[in-house]
């Protein structure tokens, strides 16, 4: 397949600059691809898809027939980042996710950001993810959010932003490690020419971040992942996770309490746990504590926690800190915290709690995006532009009746990859998702899921709507000739960026 | 390891195992109507569905027991939870929540041996080449083992494996020997006739005992057939062969030295690979193949429910095996 006919359109291109070049860092996959045979990309495109539908690297669709498995599309045409861009977004993603883990600490203590009224309390303590339980109390090393995926997007400004923290149970790092192992066997060539960092050092890190979690009475400690079950839309990864990992996977029914302590039921009797890496909601994990509908979740379990007898990753609560307008606050909380400039910018954000905005939101809904502060998955959302009449009224309706639980940003530009459709090549927009873990230190994995919304025009990049994944290349160094520069990549903010449409 | 975990190996392997041995009785069958015009074979698709123990479900859906009837309520029913798609989809749901303990290998011959079986459900394609699906499954199947045995640890895991595809084995091994011993001989008019032999030599290519059959006995008679099926030690479809692997992995898992027990399904293990080992066939068939085939039965379901509770369904921490320590032979 030939880039001839590649449109860059007004957007921008990863991989393509505004006068149809490959980007420097680009050159080497460009040449490789357009080496290749005629239709040998097409033919490894679905070799690539058979293997995942084989390996059963599958999701679970919500809604559909229980146990209706797809495979995440993927697109051979990587997306590539720039050794010092990256250096940047690594910084700004430690600086934020370093002030997010003092700000729970500090909700869940003494408040002093709500006392210096700072962030105003009735918004912040009416999250739905704030949770009372937890006041009072000191996890392991002080670490709530062990395990974030922050999803960033490259506006046509050139500058990335941070579109949204998730900090609960983020999910996609699986395919990130899966899609390497695919692209590695496609394009042997680039990437000995590349230097391509490596991401395959992930599930080690996990772990060992798992391990420092453990009561220090315990030599050898014994971790778990908790899965809601072969049902939940991320089970693959959970099971391909623990199996990584090298650890059990368990569910909810397998462990018990006992004696203050999490024990789990072998074929031998019972033994102890003591870090649980859970992948399901707060809400779920223990009918005591929680919701008491849950079958998923564990009796007793938030008692055991918090006597400091088994360690959660990520600690219950931690969510209150990815609640959508909270989001809006992040630089504050930066400021305050750690005295600095946010790094990595925030896209402007309406809270429609605050008056201003929510008239300024309510009169512009054809050109805004808006979120519901509590979903995730592309759910609750209204793209403004893509929108009917009928559907801007409905979600007008839903705003008034409670404004706390929306926010609002204007449509922004993703900037696009080129990526196979049928017989030829098409830019679509994507976000890339990297993957932060906060243990001993804080490590971002050089990598990340680069999500793409297949479908023409769209900008919705979740899985269970549309969305595909690629492969992130991050560079190990940058090969850039000095005249060339990449939007985005310088550290300070007041160069002028360059404009692509 | 987890109970749970335990408990879907078990599983996957049985279902894997019944699979194809559905396959199998199916096949033989088949093959059969192949070999003769006698409308005397008419009646043998009924017997079928009796082996997989589902006959009221049979007649309640579908009534008569014609051929086509049969091979689909068998093959693709999936409200049959033993039809050979039922038991292949179970095998992988348990599959599936074992991924990460099972090897990758394992997984992926699994999983296309699902994939395979769901699309010729789909597309239709079994009533055109119906031997070639069942050859299929059995080869599918031999090769889900192959890869068992050479890519996963054999520890505790793999001799749950075994133990759920040896305890499932010896069960069909003992339907297909009761079901067609009794018809066989019902027909006494063709005793000792070629057609007596076509219909014998049947069921040993149904176990894939027929060739090593002749090996051992070289002349086929229904006594011989009773001795292979069920006594001999090394065939590994024979009866006898699979209790004593069922056994071994089963001593391997609780640790207890062969030869004692400490578990009720260790006791009833035991005491059926003596049964078999000082049983002659003479006295089996003057005691009656069918009330000895039906004890045999209900003996292996009893240590299926001892293994059970054993292993997968203890409550709570008060009433529950303290950790033991493992015993060496």
């Amino acid at each position: 397949m030939r880039f001839e006919d590649y449109e860059v359109g007004a957007f921008f291109d990863e991989i393509f600059d505004e006068a149809h070049k490959p980007r420097a860092l680009a050159r080497s996959l460009v040449k490789n691809i357009v080496g290749l045979p005629a239709g040998e990309l097409r033919n490894r495109q679905k070799a690539a898809e058979r293997a995942l539908l084989q390996m059963g690297i599958t999701f679970n669709v919500y809604g559909e027939r229980a146990g209706t498995e797809k495979i995440f599309p993927f697109d051979l045409v990587p997306r590539i980042v720039a050794a010092t861009e990256w250096a940047r977004i690594e910084k700004g993603l430690k600086q934020r996710i370093k002030a997010l883990n003092l700000f729970i600490d500090d909700l869940y203590h003494d408040q002093r950001i709500l006392k210096d009224k700072v962030l105003p309390r009735e918004i912040i303590l009416s999250s739905k993810a704030f949770r009372n339980q937890c006041a009072g109390f000191d996890p392991p090393h002080g670490i709530w959010c062990h395990v974030t995926g922050t999803d960033l997007i490259r506006h046509s400004d050139g500058h990335i932003y941070v579109l949204e923290d998730n900090l609960r149970c983020p999910s996609g790092v699986s395919y990130v490690l899966e899609n390497r192992q695919i692209m590695k066997s496609l394009f042997p060539q680039v990437f000995a020419e590349c230097r391509i960092r490596p991401v395959s050092g992930y599930t080690s890190r996990l772990r060992d971040m798992l391990e420092y979690l453990a009561p220090e009475t315990v030599p050898v400690p014994r971790v778990v992942l908790l899965t809601p079950g072969i049902y939940n839309s991320a089970y693959f990864e959970h099971s391909f996770l623990a199996q990584q990992m090298g650890i059990e996977l368990v569910e909810g029914r397998d462990l018990i309490v006992d004696d203050s302590v999490v024990v789990m039921r072998t074929t031998k009797g019972f033994e102890r746990v003591d870090v649980i890496y859970r992948r399901m909601d707060d809400d779920f994990l223990d009918p005591k504590s929680f919701r008491a509908d849950s079958m998923l979740g564990v009796p007793g379990l938030m008692e055991v926690y918090k006597a400091g007898r088994v360690a959660l990753a990520n600690a219950p609560g931690s969510g209150v800190a990815d609640d959508k307008v909270v989001y809006a606050y992040v630089p504050r909380i930066v400021k305050y915290y750690l005295g600095e400039d946010i790094i990595l910018p925030n896209v402007p954000t309406y809270i429609c709690a605050e008056e201003k905005d929510l008239a300024y939101v309510l009169e512009h809904l054809p050109e805004l995006v808006v979120k519901a502060a509590n979903e995730s998955g592309g759910y609750g959302m209204l793209i403004g532009p893509h929108s009917t009449k009928d559907e801007q009224d409905e979600f007008a309706a839903r705003i008034k009746a409670d404004p706390r639980n929306y926010i609002a940003q204007p449509t922004l530009s993703l900037s696009r990859v080129p990526t196979i459709v049928d017989d030829h090549f098409e830019g679509r927009h994507v976000d890339l998702r990297p993957y932060i873990l906060y243990g001993k230190e804080i490590f971002v994995l050089p990598g990340g899921l680069t999500r793409v919304a297949l479908k023409k025009g769209s900008l919705v990049v979740n899985s269970s709507q549309g969305g595909g994944s690629k492969d992130t290349w991050v560079l190990a160094e940058s090969e850039l000739p000095e005249t060339e520069s990449v939007p985005g990549t310088s550290a300070s903010r007041s160069v002028a960026p360059l404009a692509v449409s | 390891m987890l109970s749970r975990v335990a408990e879907s190996i078990y599983w996957m392997s049985r279902y894997v195992e019944r699979a194809e041995n559905v396959a199998r009785f199916i096949d033989v069958n088949l093959q059969l109507m192949l070999d003769s015009s006698s409308s005397q074979l008419e009646q043998q698709w009924k017997p079928l569905v009796s082996t997989t123990g589902d006959h009221e479900d049979f007649e309640k859906r579908y009534g008569e027991a014609t051929q086509p009837n049969v091979i689909r309520f068998l093959t693709f029913d999936a409200e049959n939870a033993n039809s050979i798609l039922s038991c292949l989809r179970a095998a992988r749901e348990n599959a599936r929540t074992v991924r990460e303990i099972i090897s990758s290998e394992m997984w992926l011959q699994l999983n296309k041996f699902f994939l395979m079986a769901a699309s010729a459900a789909d597309n239709g394609a079994y009533l055109d080449s119906q031997i070639d699906l069942f050859a299929e499954v059995k080869n599918a199947s031999h090769l889900f083992k192959g890869i068992t045995d050479a890519t996963m640890t054999h520890g505790e895991a793999w001799h749950f494996c075994r133990l759920g595809r040896m305890l499932e084995r010896a069960d069909k091994t003992s339907r297909i020997l009761d079901v067609k011993y009794y018809i066989i001989l019902r027909s006494t008019s063709d005793v000792g006739t070629a057609f007596d032999d076509i219909q014998w030599a049947a069921v040993l290519r149904s176990a894939s005992a027929f060739e090593m059959y002749r090996k051992r006995f070289g002349r086929i008679s229904p006594k011989g057939v009773v001795e292979f099926l069920l006594l001999d030690r090394d065939f590994p479809r024979a009866i006898h062969f699979g209790l004593l692997c069922a056994r071994d992995s089963l001593h391997a898992i609780s640790g207890t030295p062969l030869g004692t027990f400490r578990y009720a399904p260790e006791k009833l293990l035991g005491q059926l690979c003596s049964d078999l080992s000082y049983a002659g066939v003479d006295e089996i068939i003057s005691y009656g193949l069918h009330e000895y085939v039906d004890e045999l039965q209900s003996k292996m379901n009893q240590a299926g429910s001892g293994i059970h509770e054993t292993f997968f369904a203890f409550k709570t921490p008060g009433g529950a095996r303290k950790p033991t320590q493992v015993q060496t032979q």
